[in-house]
């Protein structure tokens, strides 16, 4: 399995998928060897054999440097250079001698996981996301064994539609035509698939995320200030403007609630700056990236989490935030609004609906119980063992020769 | 024993709502869809009520008076039928002048008022009997309460109301052992008649008859007419809704064929079509006991499909928690607009049951999610609630005798502006007028809040201070 974010390491959705996906695959019987291209030293996996890809070439008798590495899915190449720039003033140097942009990281990757593929033993290779699809197709040709390309994003999700970047558009449709088959974290992703990269129905399926269950902490938080979450990338594609215009409209009506980004992006700086135009900057929180229970404290104290995205694969999020008790505004541009129920559904664009729907769960006490009641048992039926076995079936379906 | 059938047909259609926002509330006061009630109420027309009209005053006339039905039509059907599709109203008065066919009595709103409000069901019931004997010139003697929802204490309720007979479900629940094909008492009543419905022949009918995974389907008239003779008891009591007939089962089911053919076949066979009041000279049976509600909704059987969740139940308080202070008032249109909200439909779209089963609820609902229902309905609460407070303070100053006021002529209208009742506020007479306003103030909370749920604020140029 192909990857790049596999918790600790990670940023966003793309590693808990893969760790939950992974933990449903070891459940169900399967032996997973998780590549990845960069991570700390003592980097290991509970469930999975883990293979950093940097550290095992410093093993081999290759002599090629170890570096830290700055891929993330979410860069592209503008915010990559800027990060790239940020970190050769840092002491440690995390810049990368080997390619001064990350679609040479990309072919990095390739080319140790072609390494890797000759001396590793397995079945099938899974890939997840473009930039692994590079590797992916190299691990194919060198061993012979079958690829399937899992989508949990695609381009156009992540800008929205407008101005794409030709180069990722390309090895995304690369990956998808070398693959064997394809998986979609939703049906709206999968037409996406279908309808801007030329593939067919039939070679995709849709595998819907999960949520996992590990135990968290009550915090028994009761914050006096009604606060509502936005928590996720401050980016383009997870619409926070959507977010703070309809926040305007909330406090318009009740100033007395609060209004919170807990994440951090490149927008947060527009965010920032929109908030204090529209005059209510003492009303909207940052509180920046959170980890660990930090998570789960942000959404044990919102009232209500607003997930307004504008084009959402999947969103693991919404499912988090049910978990704790806190019920949720999703937009229905999102692969989660295909598969619950006990949320509150609006369009990514519609400020209005957004704003009443915030309004109406706050002032009516019965709507929000019952939300939260019918979401956590609606939520506990989500378990990664069903997208597994959902892959473990196109793996035998795709090794018999289907 | 002679086999009988009686059959009653339901007729029935709500008032939508239309998506009201909260953006609205003190700015429009138009809470229904008229265009979408237009709109159905011709499409069933057309598929249901016109061409079953029609063909059952062909059954009647072709079998010399042997063919019989009755009919149970809400007040808020009839007033859509006079709208939007008046031939409807003229078959049924057609039909009503056979001497075939019985109307029986319910509330005009198709309403929950019995288990709410006792006082405002017997004005629907009254609304609903005067209609009924405008239009068709029947006195019903038999009763239903809304989705058939009984018990005991509504039994001893309507016989004291002047009614013979009362429509139940026959609940597996409620008969136990016993058939409903019998005509039973209830346990508080003296001399009421139980007419139960027997669920399963009606159900065939209603439900089953086009599902091509029911074991029993294709259901010929034959196979159908013996089942009637084969029950045993001396009535086998069809009650269903009257769209079954080109709605729920679309005219290339076969349906219609189906009802043209079944009473021929029946009266062939010597079974005799009965009107729901000719039940009442039959013996009684037994006497059953039903303590809890019943109805004929879901496999329940309950009161579970209105109210069965908090925000069903909280909306529903909401709702009735305004009857007291909209009955003083004295105007009309709010009268009627709160009437028109009592239908049991609106509660019925907020069931949250259906989210996980998808089954019939689902089908009906103008909704995307019963929380958008619910949200609806707060929604024109809170601006009916407005409504109210400027209806009462107009009220207030017009019975004051210090009229010398330079009262602003914009009071009862939208716009209430603050200077105009801090002026009034400066007279000593005045001061003993109370408005009662349901106001969230920002620094002070709830003011005069006596219901559940919080009320949003309003539209800050209507803001009322005292």
């Amino acid at each position: 399995m192909l990857g790049w974010e596999f918790p600790p390491v990670f940023s966003g959705g793309l590693g808990t998928a893969c760790f939950g996906l992974t933990k449903g695959l070891a459940n169900q019987g399967v032996q997973v060897t998780f590549v990845m291209p960069t991570g700390p030293e003592n980097m290991k996996g509970e469930y999975v054999n883990l293979i950093v890809a940097d550290k095992l070439i410093q093993k081999s008798n290759f002599k090629i440097r170890a570096v830290k590495s700055l891929l993330s899915p979410y860069l592209n190449e503008e915010t990559y250079e800027e990060q790239l720039r940020i970190s050769e003033k840092r002491e440690d140097g995390v810049a990368s001698l080997y390619g001064k942009n990350l679609f040479e990281e990309v072919y990095r990757f390739s080319q140790r996981v072609k390494l890797i593929a000759q001396n590793e033993d397995f079945d099938i290779i899974h890939a997840h996301d473009w930039l692994t699809y590079l590797a992916g197709i190299e691990a194919k040709k060198i061993s012979g064994k079958p690829l399937v390309v899992h989508i949990h994003a695609t381009e156009f999700d992540r800008t929205g539609g407008n101005s794409l970047n030709q180069y990722v558009y390309d090895l995304e449709r690369k990956g998808f035509h070398a693959a064997d088959r394809i998986f979609a974290v939703s049906n709206y992703t999968k037409s996406m698939v279908t309808r801007h990269y030329g593939v067919s129905p039939d070679k995709v399926t849709v595998v819907h995320n999960a949520v996992a269950f590990k135990e968290t902490k009550n915090f028994n938080i009761n914050p006096e200030d009604k606060i509502v979450l936005f928590l996720g990338r401050i980016t383009l594609q997870k619409g926070p403007e959507y977010f703070l215009y309809a926040a305007k409209k909330v406090l318009e009506y009740d100033p007395t609630i609060k209004f919170m980004f807990a994440g951090s992006g490149d927008m947060e700086a527009k965010m920032i700056e929109l908030a204090a135009s529209l005059g209510i900057a003492n009303k909207v929180l940052f509180a920046g990236f959170l980890k660990g229970e930090d998570v789960s404290r942000a959404y044990q104290m919102a009232e209500i989490y607003v997930m307004p995205s504008v084009s959402e694969p999947f969103g693991i999020t919404p499912l988090e935030a049910m978990k704790v008790g806190t019920p949720v505004i999703i937009s229905k541009q999102s692969g989660v609004s295909e598969v619950i129920n006990h949320v509150l559904k609006v369009d990514f664009w519609d400020v209005d609906d957004i704003a009443a729907k915030i309004l109406a769960l706050i002032h009516y006490r019965s709507l929000h119980s019952e939300l939260v009641e019918h979401g956590s048992f609606e939520v506990s039926k989500f378990s990664w063992n069903i997208p597994a076995k959902k892959c473990i079936d196109v793996y035998h379906q795709v090794l018999s020769g289907n | 024993m002679k086999k009988n059938i009686c059959m009653y047909f339901q007729v029935h259609q709500p008032f939508r709502m239309r998506k009201y926002s909260v953006f609205e509330i003190g700015q429009n006061s138009d809470y229904f869809d008229n265009k979408k009630n237009e709109e159905v109420m011709k499409k069933v027309a057309a598929k249901c009520y016109i061409p079953t009209n029609k063909l059952l005053l062909d059954l009647i006339k072709k079998n010399n008076g042997h063919f019989k039905v009755a009919f149970s039509i809400t007040g808020t059907a009839i007033e859509q039928f006079e709208q939007y599709a008046p031939k409807v109203l003229d078959l049924f008065k057609q039909l009503a002048a056979t001497g075939s066919v019985e109307f029986l009595s319910e509330t005009y709103y198709h309403s929950l008022s019995y288990i709410y409000s006792k006082n405002e069901f017997k004005h629907q019931v009254q609304m609903h009997k005067e209609k009924i004997k405008e239009l068709f010139g029947q006195e019903p003697v038999i009763f239903r309460n809304t989705e058939l929802i009984y018990n005991n204490e509504l039994a001893h309720d309507v016989e004291e109301m002047g009614y013979k007979g009362i429509v139940a479900e026959g609940a597996d629940h409620v008969l136990g052992w016993r058939s409903p094909n019998f005509v039973y008492k209830a346990k508080t009543t003296k001399n009421l008649k139980l007419l139960l419905k027997n669920y399963k022949l009606s159900d065939d009918i209603a439900f089953r008859f086009s599902q091509k995974s029911w074991e029993d389907h294709p259901l010929t008239v034959e196979k159908f007419a013996n089942w009637v003779t084969n029950s045993p008891g001396e009535t086998v009591n069809l009650f269903m809704d009257y769209e079954t007939f080109g709605e729920h089962q679309w005219a290339d089911t076969g349906i219609f064929q189906f009802l043209e053919h079944m009473p021929g076949k029946l009266l062939n066979m010597g079974v005799g079509f009965i009107k729901p009041s000719e039940l009442l000279n039959f013996e009684v049976r037994d006497e059953v006991d039903v303590h809890n509600f019943v109805s004929w909704a879901d496999v329940e059987r309950d009161l579970s499909a209105w109210l069965g969740n908090k925000i069903q139940n909280s909306a529903i308080s909401e709702l009735y928690a305004f009857e007291e202070k909209i009955k003083a008032l004295g105007d009309k249109k709010i009268l009627e607009d709160w009437r028109k909200m009592t239908t049991s439909d609106h509660f019925y779209y907020m069931c949250t049951k259906w989210f996980n089963d998808g089954d019939v609820h689902k089908y009906f609902n103008p909704y995307d999610s019963p929380y958008e229902g619910f949200i609806n309905m707060m929604n024109v609460l809170n601006d009916l609630s407005l409504r109210i407070n400027r209806v009462q303070l107009k009220n207030n100053l017009e019975n004051n005798s210090e009229s010398k006021l330079n009262v602003n002529s914009e009071i009862g209208s939208q716009n209430i502006t603050n200077s105009s009742i801090n002026s009034l506020n400066s007279l000593n007479s005045i001061e003993d007028v109370s408005i009662n306003s349901n106001v969230f103030d920002a620094n002070k909370g709830f003011e005069n809040v006596n219901v559940n749920d919080g009320l949003i604020l309003e539209n800050p140029s209507i803001r009322l201070q005292r």
